[in-house]
């Protein structure tokens, strides 16, 4: 039964005919304990869906934003139990899909069945881990996911082949995830024609999943730009950067500038 | 039974390529071709003619006369710090500019500790007349002044790693991200057996030199190819692994691996992998590694930059795991007094690096008749400041 319920967070959002939000934070960031307050605000400003970002010492494919942020959330004292602590009850208050976004390895530690029972039970919908490679999964951990109801996020970049797109969409069950262009996270301000071409390549490809973009997003011309063909856009280190400045009290203030 | 790496890219239950997708393609072109390209006669004789005109290969096998006779057995020394850049280093990125040349790369990134191997990629990148990147944590930048100011005087750009503790790991993760923000015309010369899968086993084949060479030095002075034990400080393993590869079958020739206990194992400041570490991934690699009970990695300490890394190359974990090889650990002073004792006893100053694998006679016995071999695997010209610290010289 809650694998039904789990599944449907994500599939049931991306049948509904608006182009997602979706919003990326480090949980831990700027406080310990400001994890839940700052999901329920990001829901209260009509986002679609948020990625809760597990915090990792050395997050390989973060640029600068995300790197200081993970890093401030481990000096706060952030850990795998206490954000699952953190998130016990919070299916009373937030429907909305919530994804953990974190690396392999403090996944690894904790037990990856521990991990997506523990998932399961506080009601995540998805993961996304990106150094977590396709055919690991497929080989190792995908029977794991399915029992306990989670969607795996697989990744795409400007340089995959069109053959490994299809073959990643042959196993995904939710949406693609596709990183607009050649960086890190927060790397880039703006779309060229480059991006936009892409985008439209891989919109013509007419995937079973439909695609979320991230990286770079961090204004309403680029969601816009990022949206004009996928189903939605991904912001996080623009985000962060709100949160820098503004702390909790303004979280509706950046989501309307978005989405406008 | 077999030691080495098998067909998945694994040594036992480690290795494999942990990686973000964005790395996929890279690592996947190296993978599919660079087997192929080291097997080309054009690349085999282009690496040994630069191995031995530029690096001045074959490194000497050198009997260690005075020390054999301090500690009653017979030791040689494996002299790579006669290498033209002054340590191992430089027979894999020798083998690596020419994989690179031939991937079609006009762009050159590295990490260093120590520097040597920023020094030996910089270098090769001016043989070559490519352009080249080395990252190098903050704090490896001052306490290694001397490779900084060659990497400079090479033409190399020398980026400082400002992440984490600013040393060997941090400047990998910004090699790394730098690779996933270049993904097409940059090759990334990894410098140790680590990271992910085809680079472990890439390197250990350009760094395999070493132990070839062995076999037949010592054919010709002691009349077999096998010596008891051979012995080589790890850092990632790089120079482990060369002086170890042709040996790793033959259970005949025991295997010594040296790592960094820094001010002590339990020190909460040493590099320690195979006492403190876990299995996990680093740098796309699954393979022990020194964390948290969370996952999240440590930052190691040790005197010497080079050995100054929370992980081993897989290969080593499997060979710490199988018992193959046997781990010792050697605290800082330890190696540092080795470090003098070799100056004095042979004429020879080692890298603090090497000074490690010295200090094994603290720690075990040799049988007269027993052939010692150490890899000698830098010399200590880049570590001068620190020795005089150390001893008030
Ligand atoms: C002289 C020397 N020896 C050893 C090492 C450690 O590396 P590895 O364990 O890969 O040989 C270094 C690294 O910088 C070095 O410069």
């Amino acid at each position: 039964m809650t694998t039904q319920v789990n599944m449907n967070r994500i599939n049931q959002k991306l049948k509904e005919d608006k182009k997602l939000l979706s919003i990326y934070f480090s949980a831990g960031y700027p406080n310990l304990n400001d994890t839940v307050s700052i999901i329920e605000n990001l829901e209260k400003s009509d986002i679609d869906m948020i990625e809760i970002g597990l915090p990792f010492s050395d997050p390989l494919a973060d640029g600068p934003t995300i790197q200081a942020s993970s890093t401030q959330a481990l000096k706060n004292g952030m850990t795998t139990d206490i954000l699952f602590s953190q998130l016990k009850d919070i299916r009373k208050t937030v429907s909305i899909p919530l994804i953990i976004m974190g690396y392999f390895n403090p996944i690894l530690q904790y037990g990856v069945e521990a991990f997506c029972k523990k998932c399961q039970e506080i009601g995540i919908d998805g993961l996304i881990i990106p150094d977590l490679p396709v055919d690991v999964y497929n080989e190792q951990y995908k029977s794991i996911f399915q029992k306990y109801g989670l969607i795996n996020v697989f990744l795409i970049t400007p340089q995959t082949s069109m053959e490994r797109i299809r073959f990643i969409d042959s196993i995904s069950e939710g949406f693609i995830y596709m990183v607009s262009s050649a960086s890190v996270t927060g790397g880039r301000s703006g779309f060229g024609d480059e991006q936009t071409s892409y985008f439209k390549r891989i919109a013509d490809m007419n995937l079973k999943n439909p695609q979320i973009v991230g990286f770079g997003i961090s204004t309403n011309e680029t969601f816009k730009q990022a949206t004009q063909y996928a189903k939605g856009a991904i912001i996080g280190s623009a985000f962060i950067k709100h949160l820098d400045k503004n702390r909790l009290s303004k979280i509706s203030e950046f989501t309307t500038s978005i989405l406008n | 039974m077999t030691y080495n790496i098998n067909d998945e890219g694994y040594y036992g239950e480690f290795g494999g390529a942990y990686i973000p997708e964005m790395l996929y393609p890279n690592v996947e072109e190296l993978r599919q071709n660079y087997l192929k390209i080291m097997a080309e006669p054009s690349f085999k004789e282009e690496f040994d003619q630069l191995l031995k005109d530029y690096v001045g290969r074959p490194s000497p096998l050198y009997f260690a006369k005075r020390l054999s006779e301090k500690y009653t057995t017979k030791i040689y020394l494996k002299r790579e710090d006669l290498n033209h850049t002054g340590a191992h280093k430089v027979n894999n990125t020798i083998g690596q500019i020419l994989m690179a040349k031939r991937l079609g790369k006009t762009r050159i990134i590295a990490e260093t500790g120590a520097g040597q191997h920023g020094v030996a990629t910089a270098t090769v990148c001016a043989l070559m007349g490519i352009k080249c990147i080395v990252y190098m944590g903050e704090i490896d930048i001052t306490r290694q002044a001397p490779n900084v100011a060659r990497m400079k005087m090479l033409g190399a750009e020398v980026r400082p790693a400002l992440s984490g503790s600013r040393t060997l790991k941090d400047a990998t993760n910004e090699a790394i991200r730098d690779w996933i923000n270049n993904p097409v015309d940059t090759h990334y010369i990894i410098g140790s057996v680590v990271g992910p899968h085809p680079y472990p086993d890439m390197v250990a084949r350009f760094q395999a030199i070493v132990s070839k060479e062995i076999q037949w030095q010592l054919k010709d002075k002691e009349g077999t190819t096998k010596p008891n034990y051979v012995i080589a400080c790890v850092g990632g393993g790089s120079n482990a692994a060369g002086a170890y590869y042709h040996y790793l079958d033959d259970t005949d020739v025991k295997l010594i691996a040296v790592e960094a206990a820094g001010k002590g194992i339990h020190s909460g400041e040493s590099a320690a992998t195979s006492v403190l570490g876990r299995e996990g991934i680093i740098h796309g690699s699954k393979t022990l590694l020194m964390q948290t009970n969370d996952g999240q990695i440590t930052e190691p300490y040790s005197i010497s930059a080079g050995l100054d890394y929370p992980g081993v190359g897989p290969m080593h974990a499997h060979l710490y795991k199988s018992g193959r090889a046997e781990f010792i650990s050697i605290t800082d002073d330890q190696a540092m007094t080795a470090g003098l004792e070799l100056s004095q006893l042979e004429g020879i100053i080692p890298a603090i690096e090497s000074s490690h694998a010295f200090a094994v006679f603290e720690q075990k016995t040799f049988k007269p008749d027993d052939i010692v071999v150490i890899n000698l695997s830098g010399r200590g010209d880049k570590d001068l400041q620190n020795y005089i610290e150390h001893f008030k010289l």
